[in-house]
């Protein structure tokens, strides 16, 4: 998993058949200094996150295991909101 | 997924027999304000996707779930074309 953060919002009327009815959100990679890291990915939100919000998500074809469809064209998605994270470069940082 | 836009296609008779059928198109990535960077990548189709629309680009072993791909020597596919881009958070934390 990485640790990224909801920067925005995709709207695609016209979409694969089993992508319908998925939000697709606009994540920036974060390292866990929080620092932005690489550039922005968009990933499918089953976790139902805000924007400006804290999460982790997965990629590869994991990415379509939160869905529940059998088969989808999905290599990013957001699969938990962050409370709190606690390491050494960052010490119990609250959401 | 990564966002892009379509910005040409390639035709090939000598392939994989498997790609047969297949229309792969040369997406071009965009950063958040839509402006062009360096790379490309040639994907296959799999919503109808025009020249000059922006969409989206799963890659990696996702591309093949879908039932244009699957079992098909194919990383990249287009699954969205984009009708509206919404960016609200700008700073970081």
């Amino acid at each position: 998993m990485l640790l990224g953060q909801v920067i925005g919002t995709i709207w695609a009327t016209r979409k694969y058949e089993t992508l319908h009815g998925y939000k697709m959100q606009f994540v920036q990679p974060l390292n866990s200094s929080l620092e932005k890291v690489g550039d922005p990915i968009i990933a499918v939100d089953t976790a139902g996150a805000g924007s400006g919000e804290i999460i982790l998500y997965v990629t590869a074809s994991e990415a379509v295991i939160p869905m529940d469809v059998d088969m989808a064209p999905v290599d990013a998605s957001i699969v938990a909101i962050v409370d709190s994270i606690n390491s050494e470069n960052l010490i119990e940082k609250f959401f | 997924m990564t966002l892009g836009k379509v910005i040409g296609t390639v035709w090939s008779t000598r392939k994989d027999e498997s790609l047969v059928g297949a229309k792969f198109l040369i997406v071009q990535e965009l950063d958040l304000e839509y402006n062009p960077k360096k790379s490309t990548v040639i994907a296959v189709d799999s919503v109808g996707a025009g020249v000059g629309e922006v969409v989206l680009v799963a890659q990696g072993s996702s591309a093949r779930q879908t039932t244009l791909t699957k079992n098909k020597p194919v990383d990249a596919v287009i699954m969205a074309i984009v009708d509206k881009l919404d960016i609200s958070h700008k700073e970081n934390t």
